[in-house]
């Protein structure tokens, strides 16, 4: 394999385009566009964090001090928006499109083309979101969720309708890349079986994408169409139930929610029987709950809906599939502490912000299931303790998978090591501030505390004034982040070996750091050894 | 934890006769309670860190299910957690851990698949028992029908103890000192928005809903413009207010009190300004409640235009009653 790689080192034709447009506008490249994505969804994680800064900021203490109500209510609707659609959601295809083609020993995308449109839609769909910012009217401050009737008191609907409908184009184009390239790409003897669980989790994670991202299209064209071609889908006055949009909101919104962990859960499947030095534990078993968890997110949709006033058979329905999916998300946790138990392990950081993902995700996990029962949910629901949930599961969840996989593959990306020290920093500053920023708002929850409101009785201030603390800190965190990022990129002296870490295995470890920029255009032979984390034996 | 008075109706039997140094373990005891199971005390006060108990024969049961529910999750957490450290500290490179090879253990995956499904078998009975008695809202003596605004919440009293109320219908919206000191830059200091020495800043309305204690309440829910949600937390629920929709859910409180809580969904600019504020008295100071406020409403002339659609019997419409006025 060693041979291969280097034979396509030497070959002058696949070096990359000269010209700065050639090479970032046009590209067809999967590397190239992944690095888009993960710079694209970089900057977007930075302007969503100053929306929560902002938010933090004005609930620092009771009494309204910086901003409007609605201009509070922009922010935690863009803030929402932003970071779902513009920072977790691409920084995953852009893992996926420069990890997979070298995961599978495939050359490239399947579609290099519709790789690149799929890309080049989302700096204009965000830059269509954000500048309603800066419209007369506001931007959307309905929510992320845009519940009618609310929402279609916003000026500006049609905007964020037309920025959904982009971001879904988008997101379906990629889905069906991924697909393509993993069902027909593969070198031979990479059976499905054999695959990175990384691998696998995306493989499911498109098939949920091309499955609901319609649902929501849906969803918001009947809310044009209700605001401005005279419809009633939602409108009671013409016979229409605001209900129904819920309904059809959270079956895009459940799968949703995976779509946003289950890489995660291939990220993490990576990671830890690297630095454990084990093969993963269970990896069948790792696979089957992934396809469970998807299966089980098209059947519990209304768990985010039982303060509407459904009968109650549907109530315990909802109930009973939501808290079924804490058997394969348990058997995911069980089964990483087993890949630990017994390994030979070393902590540097991607291992670090891994173990972190373990712990505050299942803490994340512990609330939801709090949440599925309905007599409890009946006093979570709205409240800070669902905010701190979520923020559980999505930020120290999928946030932290994806720092863990931007120093897992960073040295295989530029070639060149990343500070380990500051890496380091990072994730220590990182876990701390993001529970100082997040546990207490259980909390605030449990005490009564609605969310979504800019302003809040004294009882709650204590607790709001150490998380905004813990915010800012947390955000402060991030810019070292960036700073470890630019300075692997561009002034590192340390050069990737090839394997760059010591217990990893896979295809990707068999290429130089950086690979060359057409890599695999013969196919690898698969040595069974060589894919410790795929690989079954049993 | 801050002054006696929230504590009103905790250990009190065995206070009276308790010495300093007991009263200070009692006291150190019941912070450490408060993390797990909380104290029973009416509305938020600082440093609050678990749900309310409640003031209704029903609130019990989602505290109880929070409970249980956290306690379960704790004891999971303490056990996974623990062997992550465990081996994060045995098998480590630099204590010469040398890798080992299986990958695969099909009793203890067995095993931790079966355990957790036993645990939510659990769990589940339990909170469908209080979902239940939740969903019942038969045999009510009593019937208030609730309208969300933006922003603020219109309540009527259509039924008492079998006999239709007319006429006693008004608005309640959020306090005039909270109104003011909560715009921008208003300079004033929301810590001085008391009533007597409770802060009620935000959480405070002009005209409160009265209610009668032991008396099964049904509310029937409803919106004139976006959704909102009606949420008492000492009562254990919340209930979405939904244009062209009546939800129903009932409450039975159990002593009197004042209860305090917000509009939990969010309806536009003013959403963190539309309070909810209860006023529990006993049955016979409601009755006479009751009949004062028909009195002054009743013979005056002509009702004011707002109240004129109110419904006059205890049969509600169950549609389109959310569109009239
Ligand atoms: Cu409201």
């Amino acid at each position: 394999m060693a041979h291969e790689a280097a034979h396509d080192h030497h070959d002058d034709h696949h070096h990359a385009p000269q010209g700065f447009f050639q090479r970032w506008v046009m590209s067809t490249n999967h590397k190239d566009i992944g690095t888009l994505y993960l710079i694209f969804s970089l900057t977007m994680f930075f302007i969503g964090g100053s929306f929560a800064m902002v938010i933090r900021a004005e609930l620092f203490k009771p009494g309204l001090q910086l901003v409007q109500p609605y201009f509070f209510n922009e922010m935690t609707t863009m803030h929402a928006l932003v970071m779902i659609f513009g920072a977790i959601m691409p920084s995953f295809v852009g893992l996926g499109n420069w990890m997979i083609p070298l995961m599978i020993g495939a050359p490239d995308m399947a579609l290099p083309r519709m790789n690149n449109l799929s890309f080049w839609i989302l700096p204009f769909a965000f830059a269509l979101l954000l500048s309603t910012l800066f419209l007369p009217g506001g931007g959307p401050a309905g929510g992320w969720t845009m519940y009618p009737p609310l929402s279609l008191q916003s000026g500006s609907l049609a905007y964020a309708v037309f920025a959904i409908h982009l971001m879904g184009i988008s997101s379906i184009m990629g889905a069906i890349n991924i697909i393509a390239t993993i069902l027909n790409m593969r070198a031979p003897g990479m059976d499905l079986l054999k695959m990175p669980v990384f691998v696998w989790s995306w493989l499911i994670t498109a098939f949920l994408l091309i499955a609901v991202m319609p649902v929501l299209a849906g969803a918001v064209t009947m809310l044009l169409t209700d605001k401005y071609f005279g419809t009633s889908f939602f409108n009671p006055h013409g016979g229409g139930d605001p209900v129904l949009y819920q309904h059809v909101f959270w079956f895009f919104g459940h799968p949703e929610v995976y779509i946003m962990i289950l890489p995660a859960f291939g990220i993490i499947s990576e990671i830890i029987p690297t630095f454990a030095r084990k093969p993963i534990f269970g990896y069948r078993a790792m696979v089957y709950a992934i396809a469970c968890i998807a299966f089980l997110s098209f059947i519990v949709w209304a768990h985010h809906m039982f303060a509407v006033g459904m009968p109650v058979g549907a109530d315990i329905f909802f109930m009973y599939a939501t808290m079924l999916i804490a058997v394969p998300t348990g058997v995911k946790v069980f089964n990483w502490v087993a890949t630990m138990w017994g390994g030979s392990m070393t902590f540097e950081t991607p291992m670090l912000f891994a173990i972190a993902f373990v712990i505050l995700f299942t803490i994340g996990g512990f609330s939801g299931l709090m949440l599925a029962l309905v007599p409890a949910d009946f006093q979570y629901h709205d409240t800070y303790f669902v905010v701190a949930h979520f923020h559980y599961v999505l930020v120290t969840g999928a946030a932290f998978a994806i720092m863990a996989a931007t120093y897992y593959w960073l040295p295989k990306w530029t070639g060149h090591m990343y500070s380990e020290f500051w890496g380091k920093v990072h994730f220590w500053c990182s876990v701390v501030f993001v529970n100082v920023l997040f546990f207490p708002q259980h909390f605030l929850g449990l005490a009564g505390m609605p969310r979504r409101i800019p302003d809040y009785n004294v009882a709650f201030a204590d607790f709001n004034m150490i998380s905004s603390i813990g915010g800012f800190l947390f955000g402060a965190s991030q810019l070292i982040f960036l700073g470890v990022i630019v300075h692997c990129a561009f002034f590192s002296k340390k050069k990737a070996t090839d394997r760059v870490w010591e217990g990893a295995r896979g295809l990707e470890w068999t290429l130089p750091s950086p690979p060359p920029h057409h890599s695999f255009t013969v196919p690898p032979v698969v040595h069974d050894e060589e894919l410790a984390h795929g690989h079954v034996s049993d | 934890m801050t002054s006696g008075s929230i504590r009103t109706d905790a250990p009190r039997t065995h206070r009276g006769r308790t010495a300093g140094i007991r009263r200070i373990v009692a006291a150190s005891l019941a912070l450490v309670l408060a993390l797990g199971a909380g104290l029973a005390q009416a509305d938020p006060h600082p440093w609050q860190l678990n749900m309310t108990r409640g003031s209704t024969t029903w609130s019990g049961e989602a505290y109880f299910l929070n409970n249980v529910a956290l306690g379960v999750c704790v004891v999971i957490g303490v056990l996974v957690f623990g062997a992550m450290f465990i081996a994060m500290f045995r098998f480590r490179k630099s204590r010469g851990a040398v890798a080992e090879k299986w990958s695969h253990n099909t009793t203890v995956e067995i095993i931790w698949t079966a355990i957790p499904v036993i645990i939510l078998v659990v769990l589940a009975w339990m909170s469908t028992g209080g979902l239940v008695s939740f969903a019942n809202t038969t045999g009510a003596q009593m019937t208030v029908k609730v309208t969300g605004y933006q922003w603020k919440w219109r309540y009527d009293y259509v039924d008492y103890l079998g006999k239709p109320v007319s006429k006693v219908d008004y608005m309640s919206k959020l306090d005039a000192l909270s109104d003011k000191t909560r715009q921008l830059d208003s300079g004033m200091d929301p810590y001085a928005v008391k009533t007597g020495d409770e802060n009620t800043y935000l959480l405070n309305v002009d005209k409160p809903l009265v209610l009668p204690i032991h008396t099964k309440i049904r509310f029937v829910i409803t919106s004139d413009d976006v959704i909102h949600s009606w949420w008492v937390p000492e009562f254990g629920w919340k209930m979405d207010a939904i244009p062209g929709i009546v939800n129903t859910a009932w409450t039975n409180i159990s002593k009197p009190g004042t209860y305090r809580g917000q509009c939990a969904e969010l309806c536009g600019q003013d959403h963190g300004f539309m309070p909810i504020v209860v006023k529990a008295v006993s049955p016979e100071d409601f009755a006479k409640w009751l009949a004062a406020q028909q009195q002054a409403n009743a013979p005056a002339a002509p009702a004011p235009a707002a109240s004129a659609a109110a419904p006059a019997t205890a049969q509600v419409a169950p549609a389109g009653s959310g569109e009239h006025g």
